[in-house]
């Protein structure tokens, strides 16, 4: 990456202003991913004078701010506790801490990475994201808009509603990416989200419709729904993995994450 | 563009270009116990000190350190030399390149986690890698550095 000009400030909407003044002109959370980039960058926007570094937590939510990083997640009580801490066991296994205590959550939503081990928990617990111009939307809205008008990410607000949660992340080694990753959740519906397949977090709709119609959920409901789960799922093959290996674990970990949610239900 | 940090406890004003990253202007200005290694953010031997949390210098734009605290194995001398002996009686120390990013993430985690577990040591110490060693000795002499300060 190679930046020209660098701009720090604490009013967003001037931020926002000189975002659109030019089409090479970006926000900058950590910069941890645009290093990695050959991006030439007119004027980076450092936010980071706004105090988007905070978690905050209400009564009914967990409000993430943007510029928050990855480590602060990891040992936020409050995250720690809601769905099972999924959020900061995802976290708990990307890098090292010296990349954790760099990279935000604002840039590892913004990026959209199809290797994201942060999106595939963030979906299945009640997301939304707030931005400076376009205001409040749903994580699945946005994931699924094409091209977001450029924008700010102001903050993530995750709704505390007493869900169960799993998350595992299948991986080769310490610091290497995902070869897939599931999560889990039940509160009254389940949902199933899974990421690095290696594309893009999505959701197995049949697998996700069938088990919420059933009246009870046990073991062989289980094992259909992972085996709808497999089937339905475009999985592709890449250096980590091949598409049938992706299969057979996509059979097992819904599997197993299922159990998990379900488990003290019947 | 000037910046102002403090490195050490030392203030200091660096003059830098809007993309350079920390570990070369710690580097330029004589801080040569910050390695460089992959540069990719993958190996752990640059890393320092912000504001007490490890960061992988080669990834952090120096721009973004306005106004820290930087800390590189100097800063930490006490504990970096007691941490070097007990890596010396446990085998866990041959080319000794990566010994100050470890004595700096000890140093971290002992203020975020004073008792760790082996298994919290483990996780903390993820991302520094070592070429020389087993990381089994390197966990070992972690963990009698830390229970040295009981
Ligand atoms: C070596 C390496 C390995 C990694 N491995 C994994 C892994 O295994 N699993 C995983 O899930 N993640 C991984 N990541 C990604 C990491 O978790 C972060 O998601 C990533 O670094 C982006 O965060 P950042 O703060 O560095 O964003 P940046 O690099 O600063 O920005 C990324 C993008 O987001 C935009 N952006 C940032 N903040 C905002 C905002 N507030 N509003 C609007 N746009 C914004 C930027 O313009 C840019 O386009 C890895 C990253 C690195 C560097």
């Amino acid at each position: 990456m190679k930046i020209k000009n660098y701009y720090k400030t604490s009013n967003l909407e001037d931020a926002y202003k000189m975002l659109l003044d030019d089409k090479q002109n970006i926000i900058i959370g950590g910069g941890a991913w645009l290093k990695l980039t050959k991006k030439i960058v007119e004027t980076a926007i450092d936010i980071t004078p706004a105090n988007l570094n905070e978690i905050i937590e209400t009564k009914d939510s967990i409000e993430i701010g943007a510029m928050t990083s990855l480590h602060q997640i990891e040992i936020n009580k409050a995250l720690q506790s809601h769905c099972n801490g999924i959020l900061c066991e995802a976290i708990s296994h990307i890098m090292g801490m010296g990349i954790r205590n760099i990279a935000t959550i604002g840039g590892s939503v913004m990026g959209k990475y199809s290797f994201s081990d942060i999106l595939t928990p963030l979906l299945v617990m009640d997301t939304s994201l707030v931005f400076h111009n376009y205001g409040e939307i749903s994580l699945e809205e946005f994931m699924n808009i094409k091209r977001f008008d450029k924008d700010i990410l102001v903050r993530v607000i995750i709704k505390k509603d007493n869900r169960k949660g799993y998350f595992h992340k299948v991986q080769k080694t310490a610091l290497d990416f995902a070869v897939i990753n599931f999560a889990v959740s039940k509160k009254n519906k389940i949902r199933i989200f899974v990421g690095s397949r290696p594309s893009i977090a999505i959701e197995p709709l049949k697998a996700v419709e069938y088990i919420n119609n059933q009246k009870v959920v046990n073991d062989e409901v289980i094992a259909t729904t992972a085996s709808i789960a497999a089937n339905e799922m475009k999985l592709g093959s890449n250096s980590r993995a091949g598409s049938e290996y992706r299969k057979s674990l996509v059979e097992v970990y819904i599997k197993r994450g299922l159990k998990e949610v379900m488990s003290n239900e019947n | 563009m000037k910046i102002n940090v403090t490195v050490n406890n030392r203030e200091r004003v660096f003059d830098i270009s809007p993309d350079e990253y920390l570990l070369d202007t710690l580097r330029e200005h004589g801080f040569l116990s910050v390695k460089r290694g992959c540069d990719n953010s993958s190996c752990g031997v640059c890393t320092v000190l912000l504001d007490n949390k490890p960061v992988a210098s080669c990834t952090l734009l120096t721009i973004k350190t306005e106004g820290c605290h930087i800390t590189t194995v100097e800063g930490i001398s006490k504990d970096a030399e007691k941490l070097s002996e007990h890596m010396g009686d446990e085998g866990a120390d041959q080319c000794g390149f990566c010994n100050p990013s470890l004595a700096l993430t000890m140093y971290a985690l002992k203020q975020e986690n004073p008792h760790p577990t082996d298994d919290e040591i483990k996780k903390y110490l993820v991302g520094n890698l070592c070429r020389c060693t087993g990381y089994q000795s390197q966990v070992i002499s972690i963990r009698k550095c830390l229970e040295d300060d009981e």
